[in-house]
């Protein structure tokens, strides 16, 4: 592989872990298919330039909050994909014991402070989670993922005006993926852009393309560089697409199919991918290497899953309390 | 020993656990330089630095998740809820983040906080500002709810509660916070879910919480002039419930009341008396159990009615001849 330059060298890494997405996704979305799953997922196929841009910003040690549409996110922060499908089977060596799933995979020692299954649950969460780096004095970040549908939400003013009142160290990242279950973005708000609420709680406010993983990383690199030198929170939006439903249920009557291809056409991945070889960084054998590579990954990850034992019911009453 | 009022053995148990432990910090409504709706934190300002003792803007939902994530992640944060009532703006957070990450989490986590509230009627504050919602709380797993009933009793089990490494609801109650009582000096906690015998007695055993139990132990006091001996119980912490106590004083005496401020339905008397009645404890009552609750009403303003509106002492001298009666 001819990496001309660091910048090169980041480039393909993001493509590699946006590719491990969305091989985990959609082999998520088969297993549910094949009626492997107890319980409904939230997939964010489409979305994995937003969650791999802005954790590509992050220090190892920093701290993110992620969303109940969370595999992404949590794979994007380093989480290991054998530990994320064994949760995701409900086995005991999973990333929760099995007790989380899905909706509540955290990964707390690798500072995913976990995906949550309440709208808006976790910006309040983050103003502590940034308030304690800035007692602590440690110089790191946190990083709250969040929907459009959270941006209403009473919990998102609260939490953002008492990050900026603070100047924590927080940077509030929107994945405006167009509609909060079946509600269009543009039926449930008044502004154009959901960074544009950044002004009324005295904090920067940036809208960038969710589907280009390079505009997020920048956006969310500069953003990280203020919370982190004590320039206080940011707002940023960055703007997406889910491919598939809301969760298992959603049978997408709110939006046709026309659209769905339109957004699918500006793929994240596809794009990255014709820029590198486009520059010569990659050849199209070695993409197409890199995208084997993530499937043999997630392979890798079910068969490690499938193997591991399934928690005891004698275990049930443990964790309640510390 | 040292007499303080409760609303010092609060202070002091905070002034300790912040001069003791750099991990704790206090948060919550005008509790810097105002000093708190009822005083309680004054003077911590100028003694802990506006880091350590923050005033917050009116956001209790934000408060409370800022209180949980800053616990998740290694400090010991003691939130002030102005009143029991402005928890339900914090519900979410408390009950569906606070109570369930170290479980959804698989153990991983942990959310060592204190959520301090002002809880009940008696100040003429009407309907939204005199709430008794400890129920709601105990009905929660992953949570633990403690309501001292004096001075002594809420510096320990406030310490005990800051050192805890789980989500504490402490119920503070308003009437209680210039009642006067012996505090040892030195910072020692007392254990969290451990009942206390308040006075002992062999002929019928009322267990009470928070503000019922001065009340309790003034009713016990009459009855004893009519030679009828009550041993009057505290849970003091709510859940967990140390309800071994409740149920030995059960056996004993065969003759319970349970007296609690909060509506009788559904309250943790509720709870208390089915422990009893599902206990070994049943073969030895010689009257049915009596809970003496609140009214199903909500707090009304007029002293005359507010009063009528939850037990008093009266009442509880009533309830206990009803059981020795029957």
């Amino acid at each position: 592989m001819r990496v001309a330059s660091p910048d090169l060298e980041q480039l393909v890494g993001m493509l590699r872990t946006m590719l491990l997405i969305r091989a985990f996704e959609e082999k998520a979305d088969e297993l549910f298919a094949l009626g492997r799953i107890h319980g409904t997922m939230h997939l964010s196929l489409g979305q994995e330039a937003v969650a791999v841009g802005v954790c590509a910003a992050l220090r190892a040690d920093d701290y993110i909050l992620s969303t109940h549409r969370g595999h992404g996110h949590c794979l994007a922060k380093g989480a290991d994909p054998r530990l994320m499908m064994a949760e995701f089977l409900g086995k005991e060596t999973g990333y929760c014991r099995g007790r989380g799933g899905s909706m509540h995979i955290a990964d707390v020692r690798g500072g995913n402070l976990g995906a949550n299954g309440i709208v808006a649950g976790g910006l309040p969460i983050a103003t502590g989670v940034g308030l304690s780096i800035q007692m602590r004095r440690t110089g790191q970040v946190c990083v709250a993922f969040f929907g459009d549908g959270a941006a209403n939400e009473g919990a998102f003013h609260e939490a953002l005006n008492l990050a900026a009142i603070w100047m924590l160290p927080v940077v509030f990242v929107c994945e405006n993926n167009q509609y909060a279950m079946s509600m269009p973005v543009r039926r449930a708000m008044r502004v154009e852009r959901v960074s544009d609420r950044a002004t009324a709680y005295g904090m920067p406010g940036a809208t960038v393309d969710g589907m280009d993983v390079v505009a997020v990383h920048e956006a969310a690199t500069s953003a990280v560089g203020r919370a982190r030198a004590g320039g206080g929170p940011t707002l940023l939006e960055c703007v997406t697409y889910r491919y598939r439903g809301h969760s298992k249920s959603d049978r997408q009557r709110y939006r046709g199919r026309d659209e769905v291809e339109a957004w699918r056409a500006r793929d994240p991945i596809a794009r990255l991918r014709a820029r590198l070889t486009a520059d010569g960084a990659l050849t199209e054998a070695e993409a197409d290497a890199l995208a084997a590579e993530a499937s043999a990954a997630i392979e890798d990850a079910l068969r490690f899953a499938e193997a591991q034992p399934e928690p005891d019911p004698a275990t049930l009453l443990q964790d309640v309390y510390a | 020993m040292r007499v303080l009022t409760y609303a010092e053995a609060v202070r002091e148990a905070l002034r300790q656990a912040l001069a003791d432990d750099e991990r704790v910090f206090l948060l919550g409504e005008d509790i810097g330089v105002y000093g708190g709706a009822f005083g309680v934190t004054e003077g911590l300002l100028t003694e802990f630095g506006p880091e350590r003792v923050r005033d917050t803007p009116i956001s209790e939902a934000a408060i409370t998740g800022c209180a949980i994530g800053a616990a998740v992640t290694g400090m010991r944060p003691v939130l002030e809820i102005q009143f029991m009532d402005f928890i339900t703006l914090a519900m979410e957070q408390l009950v569906l983040q606070a109570a369930k990450i170290r479980y959804m989490f698989g153990g991983t986590a942990r959310v060592p906080m204190v959520l301090r509230t002002p809880a009940g009627s008696g100040t003429g504050a009407a309907a939204q500002h005199s709430e008794s919602l400890e129920a709601w709380f105990a009905h929660v797993p992953g949570l633990k709810v403690v309501a001292p009933s004096s001075s002594a009793d809420a510096k320990g089990l406030l310490l005990a509660s800051i050192r805890d490494d789980n989500p504490v609801i402490f119920v503070e109650h308003k009437l209680l916070y210039r009642t006067r009582g012996e505090v040892p000096e030195a910072p020692v906690p007392i254990p969290l879910g451990v009942a206390e015998v308040k006075r002992a007695g062999d002929d019928v055993t009322v267990i009470a919480t928070s503000v019922m139990v001065p009340r309790a132990l003034a009713a016990a006091e009459r009855l004893a002039a009519d030679g009828v001996a009550v041993e009057v119980i505290d849970p003091r912490t709510l859940r967990p419930l140390d309800a071994e106590t409740l149920v030995a004083s059960a056996r004993k005496t065969g003759r319970v009341v349970v007296v609690y401020e909060a509506v009788k339905t559904l309250g943790i008397g509720a709870e208390i008396a089915a422990r009893i009645a599902e206990s070994e404890a049943f073969y030895h009552l010689r009257a049915p159990i009596v809970r003496l609750g609140g009214q199903e009403v909500p707090i009304p303003y007029n002293r005359r009615l507010e009063a009528a509106a939850v037990p008093q002492e009266d009442d509880i001298v009533e309830a206990v001849r009803q059981v020795m009666a029957a």
